[in-house]
């Protein structure tokens, strides 16, 4: 009961955000990227694969939504579906190669693959090469629904957020979702047991593509641009930092990493600049044009000693509150 | 005389550029493989090591009028001492962990050190200056620089090295036999985590060592080891990172392949390696080489 007061509060707070100050383009972003982090998330904590290659299909997914707009004049309920439906089929290509070895082999290869992908999109003239796509027009949803205003796109990105989020939950408690947890845990056990963890593999996979290609789809429409950062790998370590602040393993987790770190690299110039101006360093100013080692002592932090994440310690210390007996810190 | 509508001389020089690409892709890959050997840890910073070593040899040019051959000896033994105390530090404390926790904390790292050179030098890339050895070789049926005919003989030459090393002196029947049952080698006696600092140590001094190499040749920037690090990923994928001399031979293959490709589909170049992977992966999912997973 406590745990939907909790998903009713953090849904409260997203909604009324606009209004306590909260600028929708930056809210829009903060969306987009805690659904890519949920749609990496369920491959990575539910099946236990880590994929460096999911910048491939954000990027994808958006340059096509993009494309269509600008090109062909797409309404944009119908260059999301192009954004998600690429992201699937991409995802079912990569994951067809990239399932075929395990473990820290099946991270270099989603790394590999999204490199090519990032090659092509560097050479084919349709993405605009070094300057991306720019100025793509938001339009009017199913007709009526006007994008162009900056809260409306908010509340449209929210809402297909939380169905993207619900639909997630819905996959992780299926039985489906039980067998792939039981490939996480055992491999051989679940292959013993008659599962065959390879199609239970590329099915996630590919669901976890094209939810990322759908957040690329909408990322795309909601800022208006595309460039090849977004399919850089550096996007995927991205998603994955989320993942790993906000806590592996638990569903809101991605959620609660995207706001904590989208928030934190669009403040961090004005950070600077207040710590510049209090303590007098004039280091800290510089601190806007650092996020990449910002990202990278995150990173190191996390890993050495906030393993579970925000959402994780928090669900840690409820249980301490509840039982005596301290929770044991995951291995996984 | 023509291959294919390129002139002999034209492919030869190219296939020669290959040539010195794939001894940085073997001498890379052969690191990243012997860390992972010992450590279970794929060393995300194994770009950016390849990077600073790079950087140092142009550093102590410029800084402290060292010259190449001082800083080809210096700069690998700086990185190398720099990846002990990272080993120290941060990568003892996620061994018994997760493989992810490693690549995380590495990936953390490489983030931290290419932030702070691009912090510094930012993101273009520094000139050397003249190659330290100059003239040209005629060999007949090409004019190769001496820069690169030394680039390649080094290269071999460290590789045959780490080889003779591993397989053939009694430090190497150690680092196998602490890779294969590290208890048991710490029962005889033998200081295994010391061991394992050193091969880490060692690992990213030969990353640093292609790197001083490279220096010279290729305009090295901050972002270079990015780059880097995919390819060396995709030649471990490929070759399996079994074998040192399987490794060696895939750098070296993948760099003429690029190499080929440059001159008959260009566009394609940067993208070949990477669709020689799919290949072999769907051939040959273990790699080329066996490969122990």
């Amino acid at each position: 009961m406590t745990r939907l007061m909790c998903y009713g509060f953090l849904l409260l707070a997203l909604v009324a955000a606009p209004w306590m100050g909260l600028y929708p383009v930056l809210g829009t972003k903060i969306l987009c990227y805690a659904l890519f982090a949920c749609a990496f998330h369920l491959l990575l904590g539910y099946t236990g694969l880590a994929s460096l290659g999911h910048a491939a299909f954000l990027g994808v997914g958006g340059y096509v939504a993009g494309y269509g707009i600008k090109a062909w004049a797409l309404s944009p309920e119908l260059a999301l579906l192009a954004g998600l439906s690429v992201g699937a089929l991409m995802g079912l290509v990569m994951g067809y190669v990239s399932i075929r070895r395990s473990g820290i082999y099946f991270t270099m290869i989603t790394l590999a693959l999204a490199q090519l992908v990032y090659f092509l999109c560097v050479q084919i003239p349709q993405t605009g090469g070094e300057d991306g796509l720019q100025g793509i027009d938001r339009g009017m949803l199913f007709g009526f629904i006007n994008l162009h205003n900056d809260r409306v796109m908010y509340y449209t990105t929210l809402t297909i957020g939380v169905a993207a989020f619900l639909f997630i939950a819905r996959v992780v408690r299926s039985p489906f979702g039980q067998a792939l947890t039981a490939i996480k845990d055992n491999e051989p056990r679940a292959v013993s047991l008659g599962y065959h963890p390879d199609r239970y593999k590329l099915l996630v996979f590919t669901l976890s593509a094209a939810l990322t290609g759908l957040a690329g789809a909408l990322k795309a429409i909601g800022l208006g641009f595309v460039t090849l950062s977004d399919v850089h790998w550096m996007t995927s370590g991205h998603a994955l930092l989320m993942t790993l602040v906000g806590g592996l393993g638990t569903l809101s987790g991605p959620v609660v990493g995207a706001v904590v770190l989208v928030t934190l690299e669009n403040k961090i110039g004005e950070l600077g600049a207040l710590l510049a101006g209090v303590t007098g360093i004039g280091w800290f100013a510089t601190l806007g044009e650092s996020v990449m080692m910002i990202m990278g002592i995150v990173f190191v932090i996390c890993v050495l000693a906030f393993r579970r994440g925000i959402m994780g310690e928090l669900d840690a210390l409820r249980r301490r509150v509840r039982t005596p007996n301290p929770a044991p810190e995951p291995q996984s | 005389m023509d291959i294919f509508g390129v002139p002999v001389q034209a492919l030869m020089a190219q296939l020669m550029i290959g040539l010195v690409n794939g001894c940085f892709y073997a001498v890379l890959s052969l690191g990243l493989a012997v860390i992972f050997g010992m450590l279970h840890v794929i060393n995300f910073t194994h770009g950016a090591m390849f990077m600073l070593g790079a950087l140092l040899s142009w550093a102590g040019l410029y800084y402290f009028e060292l010259n190449y051959w001082v800083m080809l000896f210096l700069a690998p033994l700086v990185v190398g001492v720099f990846g002990i105390v990272l080993e120290r530090l941060f990568l003892k404390r996620i061994y018994k962990l997760d493989y992810l926790y490693g690549l995380l904390l590495t990936l953390g790292l490489t983030l931290i050190i290419e932030g702070a050179v691009r912090s510094v030098y930012g993101v273009s890339g520094k000139p050397y200056g003249p190659a330290p050895i100059s003239g040209v070789t005629d060999l007949g049926f090409l004019m190769i620089p001496n820069y690169r005919l030394w680039v390649i003989v080094a290269s071999l030459l460290v590789c045959a090295a780490t080889w003779y090393t591993i397989e053939r002196t009694r430090l190497g029947a150690y680092l196998r036999a602490a890779t294969e049952n590290p208890k048991l080698v710490e029962a005889f006696g033998i200081n295994v985590p010391v061991l394992v600092s050193l091969t880490f140590g060692f690992g990213v001094a030969l990353a640093a060592f292609a790197g001083v190499l490279a220096a010279p040749i290729m305009q090295v920037s901050a972002l270079t080891g990015q780059t880097m690090i995919v390819i060396v990923f995709a030649v471990v994928v490929i070759g399996g990172m079994g074998s040192i001399a399987g490794t060696v031979v895939t750098g070296i293959g993948l760099g003429l392949v690029e190499a080929l490709t440059k001159v008959y589909y260009p566009e394609a170049s940067s993208m070949v390696m990477f669709l020689v992977m799919v290949l072999v992966l769907l051939v040959r999912p273990n790699g080329l080489f066996g490969g122990v997973e």
